[in-house]
């Protein structure tokens, strides 16, 4: 059974666009799913879409009945289990990085007592134990990302939603924080739904990928990609994600041209 | 990581004596341009005529400036105080804006030089003083305090959302700290402009008889051709109006300096 399950997904927006039309789509327990696709396809929409920020205008969105999430931590409008993470670090300038990771649990009035801990081991799973008391202006780009999945992070949800969060870093810094969340994702054992528009990004991370078509985004064609974790740098030349980034070109490419 | 402070810096010292050698400056060609044409105090009294009246009739004009002060820092009060549950009702329901929004642009585009007299029709003399005070100060409060509200990150909202955040919650923890930069610039036009309300009502309320706030003095000091008064009540006028301005910088260089880009030092 899917943690979530897509099915003929549409949304219109309030302007007339059409960013989504049967989208079907389920998300696995324990995957790390790519929605890979040009921009405006609509994926990012999706992400919102399955977080409850926004209503599909049709279709159905259905959640895995059997959550063995935390029942007390449960995230989001609807009340699921799911971190966000958005394209910018989205961190309040007048918080310490402490009280910033720590807002998910504030918000949810959990005790001072019980929240310390958690915050303390979200920075610690992201690396940024000494910066706690730091304000998020003092952090580097790739620092602030790395505070923003830890408040994903702290109330440990079973889903992780991630909409091209590391589309705006430079790319030593990308593959830094590539490399990092693999083994977030392998130690923590979440489900990562990842939007991105980078083919290699996609392929390094994901176990599936979904390509997408341009609007009115559906899927156009799904790759597994089997390569075994944990993958390292030294996948990043192999022979191996070379194919795999030249299957997921040409399908991105098809996809592309399904418009006009 | 505060910079540390470097009082002996070139550039901060320059920062301090230009203006004041300026000053310095200004004073000496008005010392001299009265010396020189030998000008009667009643068309100008030289500096240090203005000063022995500062000193002589330092009771007066000190007991003035308090009532002055007292009423400015009330109209400011109210004004910010008003200004900002204002913007916060505005942010809350859109009706309350679209209905009260006009009337406190009306209020704000009207000189208040010409509302001054009505108003000391209606109310009682000190009420309407404080009055204009308030209406002078509280549009930027209101101004920016709205700007502040609607320009949060909508993403910072989304995630509240997700998180479960009730309206509350988003006011409080969310819309009203992402605003405190914008209301900061908001009220320390006001602690400027309060001054000016006070100033203009009092200088309107002289004429219909009592009063005795420093504006008063500089009426009454005009109608007996008491000139070096004139100018010692505007000096102290000036030195209210520097002294507000420098500690409302100072409160919000304060409340900012940990995270907003403003109050940044640039040697970083």
């Amino acid at each position: 059974m899917p943690v979530v399950a897509l099915s003929k997904v549409a949304k219109t927006f309030a302007s007339g666009v059409q960013a989504l039309d049967h989208l079907d789509l389920d998300v696995h327990r324990g995957e790390f799913l790519s929605l890979l696709g040009p921009s405006g396809c609509g994926k990012s929409t999706a992400l919102r879409l399955i977080a409850g920020l926004s209503d599909p205008s049709g279709g159905r969105i259905s959640w895995g009945t059997d959550e063995p999430g935390t029942g007390e931590t449960a995230a989001g409008p609807r009340g699921h289990d799911i971190g966000f993470v958005f394209q910018e670090p989205t961190l309040m300038p007048w918080a310490t990085v402490a009280k910033n990771v720590a807002l998910p649990l504030l918000l949810r009035h959990m005790r001072a007592g019980e929240i310390a801990p958690r915050v303390a081991a979200a920075l610690d799973g992201v690396g940024l134990a000494a910066f706690h008391a730091a304000y998020p202006r003092e952090l580097s780009g790739g620092m602030k990302m790395r505070v923003s999945i830890a408040r994903a992070l702290v109330t440990d949800p079973s889903v992780l939603l991630m909409d091209e969060p590391f589309a705006a870093l430079d790319e030593i810094t990308r593959f830094k924080l590539n490399n990092d969340l693999l083994q977030l994702w392998q130690s923590l054992r979440k489900t990562v739904v990842f939007v991105t528009h980078s083919v290699f990004e996609s392929v390094y991370l994901s176990s599936r990928i979904v390509v997408m078509t341009p609007r009115p985004g559906h899927v156009f064609r799904e790759l597994t990609i089997d390569a075994p974790y944990p993958r390292q740098e030294s996948f990043r030349t192999s022979a191996e994600y070379a194919g795999y980034c030249r299957i997921a070109s040409e399908a991105l490419t098809q996809a592309m041209a399904t418009a006009a | 990581m505060s910079a540390p402070s470097r009082p002996f810096e070139p550039e901060r010292i320059l920062r301090v004596v230009l203006p004041l050698a300026t000053l310095a400056l200004g004073v000496f060609a008005w010392h001299l341009v009265v010396k020189i044409y030998a000008l009667p105090p009643i068309k100008l009294p030289g500096p240090g005529l203005v000063w022995d009246t500062l000193v002589d009739d330092r009771e007066l004009l000190l007991e003035s400036l308090g009532v002055t002060l007292l009423t400015t820092f009330e109209g400011f009060l109210l004004a910010t105080i008003g200004g900002i549950a204002l913007a916060v009702l505005f942010n809350v329901s859109r009706l309350i804006e679209y209905t009260l929004y006009p009337y406190a642009v009306i209020l704000q585009v009207t000189p208040v030089l010409a509302i001054a007299p009505l108003l000391l029709i209606y109310l009682p003399q000190q009420g309407a003083v404080l009055a204009c005070a308030w209406i002078v100060a509280f549009f930027p409060v209101l101004a920016n305090a709205t700007l502040g509200l609607n320009s949060v990150d909508r993403n910072l909202v989304d995630l509240y959302r997700l998180c479960g955040a009730s309206s509350g919650q988003i006011l409080f923890r969310l819309k009203l700290p992402s605003a405190l930069p914008s209301m900061l610039t908001g009220i320390r036009i006001a602690g400027g402009l309060s001054l000016v309300g006070a100033v203009v009502a009092e200088l309107a309320a002289g004429s219909g008889g009592a009063g005795s706030g420093l504006a008063y003095r500089i009426a009454e000091s005009q109608y007996r051709l008491n000139i070096p008064r004139m100018f010692a009540a505007l000096i102290l006028l000036s030195i209210a109006g520097i002294v507000i301005f420098f500690a409302l910088a100072g409160l919000s260089h304060l409340l900012l300096r940990r995270w907003h880009e403003s109050a940044v030092s640039l040697d970083r």
